[in-house]
């Protein structure tokens, strides 16, 4: 028991600290670095808690692929021209820190709020009915809620992201004009006789190759 | 006491799984080496020891004594802690690799999502080494690999799910167990093709070495590492390889099920046959290197997104009706 304690508090450590220093350190690049550091103490968390699947799927879900494309358009910006106009400016140019400061009171009350007027059901407040039974794993148990209780929310949030994503291609996607592209059917469909032309070649004459 | 005892314990199933599987690491790029040379009739590395067994030996040698140099301009904690981080995921995987009934490090219930997961962290060490050297040809080399490697995931994920259909758990002792009557390879046998052609890109093996192309990148987001780092990202490359070998074995191959279940056979132990398929699939992965040219970039992305993933998705749906249809879907 101790150990688990042990390891609780330092993770928990971890992930605040990390969460702390994603929006201090003065390199982006640092920042979302930092912000997966605590993505993967919190799926840390998640598997001291006994939630291994959820804890596998934020590492293969955020850390694998979301943080990825973070830092894959983070990099891509310019990161000294940043360096000069964020915390460290002296010049009154800056209006970020005051829309940050109200947006994030607003949201701390929001939590505030929705954490006050939480209850819990009260077979989860019993201790004897939330022990995991060593016959049903996590994963399992977690599904037949999912397509029992929850099928509907489980099905509007699955449209819900598929529409965001065809979003997505559409505003990105355009044709542009004059784009030389390969066809590989027509490649691969090409015979001898289209290709290659046999001439004679008489001597002083040469030939004429149209094109 | 019981406690230290504990520890002491474990670190010692730990020391007596990755000593094996480092110095196989050392061993396999030997046996990259031959093979390669033997597809080009030259002879390879054959001067150091018995048919030149201990030339990797020699190479890890002489990457300890050469000079560790950072770059002036380098970010240089993440310049040192990408290649710590690449061989520290590539080894920290095998806890899970089963290597017979009970034989294995932490026998997890959601054993593949493990591995999955740290094979998709695998893609940081490329990208903080060719971040962090601040240079053109490793920034582009990372860049190129970031988007290649989180493609192919989404294909290795599908080609995961497959084989979780017909098997109704995510221990990978249990995936071995389910293969009793007939390895996965014959039904899925599609699948197995996408798996190895995915693992190939996965692990930027010929002839999806785009991110470390010679002719245009150098050597891609290894271009500023020396020494000892390059050894570790060396190391870190050939041990994925091998997990990735391991992970198409007990998916499809039955892991350390023995193919005949008959009475020589079976006094064979479970480890020997899983370490047979392993080899079977490297040397697959070596051909492959020695005989197929580069592919261009775009036909990289088209062949993950165009045909592997619509592809895959489809054999979900086929394996998922044909097993709900006669009645065969796992049960708890």
């Amino acid at each position: 028991m101790l150990a688990h304690a042990i390891f609780f508090y330092v993770f928990s450590i971890i992930a605040v600290i990390s969460a702390i220093m994603v929006t201090v350190s003065k390199n982006t690049v640092h920042s979302v670095f930092f912000l997966i550091l605590d993505f993967i103490s919190i799926s840390c968390l998640f598997i001291m808690i006994g939630a291994e699947f959820l804890g596998m799927i934020m590492l293969i879900v955020y850390v694998g692929a979301v943080a990825v494309l973070f830092l894959f358009v983070v990099m891509m910006l310019n990161v000294a021209q940043q360096k000069n106009q964020w915390f460290n400016s002296e010049s009154t140019t800056s209006s970020h820190i005051p829309v940050g400061l109200i947006i994030s009171t607003i949201i701390f009350f929001e939590l505030i709020i929705v954490v006050g007027g939480w209850k819990y059901k009260p077979e989860l407040s019993n201790p004897n009915t939330t022990q995991s039974s060593n016959e049903i794993s996590n994963t399992h148990s977690l599904g037949q809620v999912l397509y029992t209780d929850y099928i509907h929310i489980f099905q509007i949030s699955g449209m819900i992201l598929l529409i965001a994503m065809i979003g997505a291609i559409v505003l990105t996607f355009r044709r542009r004009e004059g784009l030389k592209t390969q066809s590989y059917l027509k490649q691969i469909s090409r015979e001898r006789s289209e290709g290659i032309e046999v001439l004679e070649v008489q001597s002083n004459k040469g030939v004429k190759i149209d094109d | 006491m019981e406690y230290i005892n504990l520890v002491f314990e474990e670190v010692y199933k730990i020391l007596f799984l990755l000593v094996p599987v480092l110095v196989s690491v050392a061993m396999i790029v030997w046996l990259d080496r031959r093979v390669w040379a033997f597809v080009q009739k030259r002879q390879g590395p054959n001067v150091v020891g018995p048919f030149g067994l201990l030339q990797s030996l020699a190479d890890a040698l002489k990457y300890i004594f050469k000079e560790i140099i950072i770059p002036a301009s380098s970010n240089k904690i993440i310049f040192i802690l990408a290649p710590i981080i690449t061989m520290t995921l590539a080894l920290i995987a095998w806890a899970v690799i089963p290597f017979g009934e009970d034989q294995v490090l932490a026998n997890i219930n959601v054993g593949i999502l493990y591995i999955f997961a740290v094979s998709s962290l695998g893609v940081y060490g490329i990208i903080m080494g060719g971040w962090a050297s601040n240079s053109k040809y490793p920034f582009l080399g990372s860049i190129r690999s970031a988007a290649q490697m989180v493609s192919y995931e989404v294909s290795i994920g599908i080609i995961i799910i497959n084989v979780l259909l017909c098997v109704g758990s995510l221990n990978l002792s249990d995936i071995v167990l389910a293969q009793q009557k007939i390895w996965f390879i014959i039904p899925l046998f599609p699948m197995f093709v996408i798996f190895f052609i995915s693992a190939l890109a996965e692990t930027n093996r010929p002839p999806f070495d785009l991110p470390e192309a010679e002719a245009e990148l150098v050597a891609g987001y290894q271009t500023e590492y020396s020494g000892m780092m390059y050894a570790m990202f060396w190391l870190g490359e050939y041990a994925n390889i091998l997990l990735m070998c391991a992970l198409g074995s007990i998916l499809f191959l039955g892991g350390w099920l023995s193919p005949i279940d008959l009475y020589p056979f079976n006094l064979i132990p479970g480890a020997i046959w899983l370490i047979l398929k392993i080899l079977l699939l490297f040397i697959l992965f070596a051909l492959v290197k020695a005989v197929v040219p580069r592919y261009r970039y775009d036909q990289l992305m088209r062949l993950g997104w165009k045909i592997f993933l619509p592809f895959s998705l489809t054999y979900v749906v086929l394996t998922a009706s044909y097993l709900f249809y006669f009645n065969l879907l796992p049960t708890l």
